[in-house]
């Protein structure tokens, strides 16, 4: 049974059953720097892929699109689209939004897809696996500083990491704003992970009820409550899709300008 | 050893949860009444709230995440 992998059959390993990494193709295993590293190709790994082509296929044909009236897809995508730049970029970035806008679509349509394909059932959420949302934070970590990097240039934006303070207070608050700079990526990868795998964790419990107390009035309440709770996981999808690329245009604002 | 690391480990997630929830719940009571005040600003509110109820959540799925690795190691 699938609830009962791990050491010990009667205990439910949940972190095993929320990976679900068994591989499909064996592709490499070595290690670096004492850290087993595989590149097998796992369900997270397909889905993943999935969703960056279904991104690629959409949006490019959306955006081949002749005319200013919008046909078919386009109608559902570029009010997104709008929103994200009107919302997000535009109040962050003012004058260069359009310079920046593509990242973020870019990061907001990837995670949606990610979210959203990880809730047909028997396929798998690539965005609750802590290596695929680690791998977007360090995207949101690189485009953070390559947007201090290009508006203000290397040395200003190297100065502007401690704000104006008294030098006293000078060599702290350099310790506060490094931890800072690991800190955003890091909250922004364990923030998605976590959203993403405590529905799903809700869901298998509510479902676990059923085997513990056998029988039909139990089954009722936790298919209803579980149907309820996918549900509000299809408004996480979004939310959460929507609250990463919010702080991250947020955070690429504050490093493109700095406080004086 | 084992029910006590279980029973911290569900305590723990209940705290958490406390504090995310008075914690939001203030930061939702502040944006409504800012924008029952000066509806003209509910966009910048709105943004301010979803960020600052972003970071609280972080900090809560923290302590959730951690209560679960206490769950998952016994």
């Amino acid at each position: 049974m699938i609830l009962a992998a791990g050491h010990d059959p009667d205990r439910i390993d949940i972190l095993h059953h929320l990976m679900d990494s068994e591989p499909y193709f064996h592709v490499a295993d070595f290690t670096l720097f004492g850290q087993a590293i595989s590149l097998d190709i796992t369900k997270h790994v397909l889905l993943m892929w999935l969703a960056a082509f279904l991104v690629i296929v959409l949006l490019t044909s959306i955006s081949r699109q002749k005319g200013l009236v919008p046909r078919g897809l386009r109608n559902l995508i570029e009010p997104v689209l709008l929103f994200i730049k009107d919302e997000l970029a535009v109040p962050n970035f003012h004058d260069k939004a359009d310079k920046y806008v593509p990242f973020l679509w870019t990061t907001f349509f990837f995670i949606l897809f990610c979210n959203l394909l990880g809730l047909i059932p028997g396929s798998a959420t690539a965005t609750g696996n802590l290596s695929v949302t680690a791998g977007l934070a360090l995207c949101s970590f690189f485009a953070i500083h390559v947007t201090g990097i290009r508006e203000n240039g290397l040395g200003h934006y190297l100065a502007s990491i401690v704000p104006p303070v008294p030098w006293w207070l000078w060599p702290l608050l350099l310790v506060v704003e490094l931890v800072g700079l690991v800190a955003k990526p890091f909250a922004l990868a364990v923030r998605l992970w976590a959203n993403m795998n405590g529905g799903h964790i809700v869901i298998m419990v509510l479902m676990g009820f059923i085997f513990l107390f056998k029988n039909f009035l139990a089954a009722g309440i936790s298919v209803a409550a579980a149907t309820a709770i996918y549900m509000l996981e299809i408004f996480v999808a979004l939310l959460q899709a929507y609250v990463f690329t919010f702080l991250t245009a947020v955070f690429m604002g504050m490093a493109a300008h700095p406080e004086h | 050893m084992e029910g006590l690391a279980m029973l911290g480990a569900g305590i723990g997630a209940g705290i958490a949860t406390l504090g995310a929830g008075l914690g939001i719940g203030k930061i939702a009571s502040g944006a409504v009444e800012s924008i029952a005040r000066q509806p003209e600003a509910a966009g910048d509110i709105r943004g301010s709230m979803i960020l600052t109820a972003a970071l609280i959540e972080g900090v809560a799925l923290f302590a959730c995440a951690i209560c679960f690795m206490i769950q998952a190691k016994f």
